[in-house]
């Protein structure tokens, strides 16, 4: 038998070579989808967004992004979330929000409180 | 200069500690032959985190029987002793096999293990005590993982389902062997946990809780055990002995390899 590999696991697999023609075909419905998994450091903070996984059922999700995504660093909890099951907006109504910047008067940043609390202070010191 | 950690640590509790490590690190070695082969990319990466968590749990262990109980230093305990001087089942020496045969393997030995920490978690050694706690949550990652998989398979497709199924057969005299009686077994049977109670329920007994608990799981994935059947299987014994299938001494080989180029390196 050739070796197919200085790696001693893929040569005990005995596995013929395929040539990428050769390989087998998945039909659409084949593939597993996508999963989103949210993380959530420590209790009561928020789960964020980390990625996706791909698994046939939520059980197993759970059970693949816990290792992708809680293996390292601090983890209290996991969602996982099927990607088929959010809402996304169509990115053609993006325009829905180009006004957005320059609404600076809907900005906190907008409300000029400073001078009245130095009038507020002159007046308490004074 | 190359030595042979010859002499087993003294004492039925070092050597009921060295059967569990010993069987971790193989396990976790024979784990680790899936990693980059593994079906997907999100199952490689879960079953390779598995095996280096078993790894893990050995080296926990062998470093414990250094410390409490005269034996030599981890890398020595772990890559430097005769094939006989090991004391791993003969569950954990197969070779890889086809994922159904490793998912099979994986589930009976980490529900075992999950039963062993249980009952090591009444030890009256707080450092043993402790440690079994903390591993305990890694095992209970396992067991999740394997039975997500079981189920997953044995309710999936007919193929799936009866390939799942002929390697539960082929694993179950192996497991059974993972419940083989040992030498200081009734010794350390009569050990009182904290709590007034012997902490160990002895090999028969731990058995008679994981088959219970392995034909129930298969049972609820609406598998139809037979019964009959599988109580005529007799045991794959020896390894608490040092007695070895034929698989053990290419692995022994393959794993100690580096570590023989130079036995006393410091890594």
């Amino acid at each position: 038998m050739p070796i197919l590999s200085l790696d001693p696991r893929v040569n005990r697999l005995q596995a013929e070579q395929v040539s990428d023609d050769q390989g087998p075909v998945l039909a659409a419905g084949d593939h597993w989808p996508s999963y989103q998994v949210f993380h959530q450091r420590r209790r009561g903070e928020k789960h964020s967004s980390v990625g996706i996984v791909h698994a046939p059922s939520s059980e197993m999700a759970m059970a693949l992004a816990k290792e992708q995504y809680g293996r390292r660093g601090e983890t209290s909890n996991l969602w996982v979330v099927c990607s088929a099951d959010v809402l996304e907006m169509d990115y053609a109504d993006e325009d829905v929000f180009r006004t957005t910047p320059s609404k600076s008067y809907r900005d906190p940043a907008g409300y000029k409180v400073n001078e009245k609390i130095d009038a507020f202070k002159a007046k308490n010191q004074g | 200069m190359m030595t042979n950690s010859n002499d087993f640590p003294t004492g039925p509790l070092a050597r009921y500690l060295l059967q569990i490590a010993d069987d971790q690190l193989i396990m976790g070695h024979r784990n680790s032959e899936w990693t980059g082969l593994g079906p997907i990319l999100e199952e490689d990466i879960a079953f390779s985190s598995v095996a280096q968590d078993q790894v893990g749990h050995a080296l926990a262990f062998y470093e414990f029987l250094q410390k409490e109980c005269g034996a030599d230093d981890p890398d020595q305990t772990a890559f430097n002793r005769p094939e006989n001087r090991m004391l791993c089942n003969g569950l954990v020496e197969q070779p890889i096999g086809d994922y159904a045969f490793s998912l099979a393997r994986h589930w009976c030995y980490d529900h075992a293990i999950r039963l062993r920490y249980e009952s090591l978690s009444g030890i009256p050694n707080p450092v043993l005590q402790s440690l079994a706690v903390k591993l305990q949550g890694e095992v209970k990652y396992h067991t999740f993982h394997a039975d997500t998989w079981m189920k997953s398979l044995l309710q999936g497709s007919e193929e799936s389902r009866l390939r799942m199924i002929s390697a539960i057969k082929e694993v179950w005299p192996l497991a059974l062997g993972m419940f083989e009686s040992w030498v200081g077994e009734d010794d350390l049977l009569n050990e009182m946990g904290p709590n007034g109670h012997p902490w160990y329920p002895g090999e028969a007994a731990l058995r008679l809780q994981w088959q219970e608990h392995a034909l129930q799981s298969l049972q609820g994935w609406g598998v139809d055990v037979d019964q009959g059947a599988l109580s005529k299987l007799e045991p794959v014994l020896g390894g608490r002995q040092g007695f070895h299938t034929e698989h053990l001494a290419p692995l022994l080989d393959e794993m100690t390899a580096v570590f023989r180029l130079d036995p006393q390196a410091e890594w």
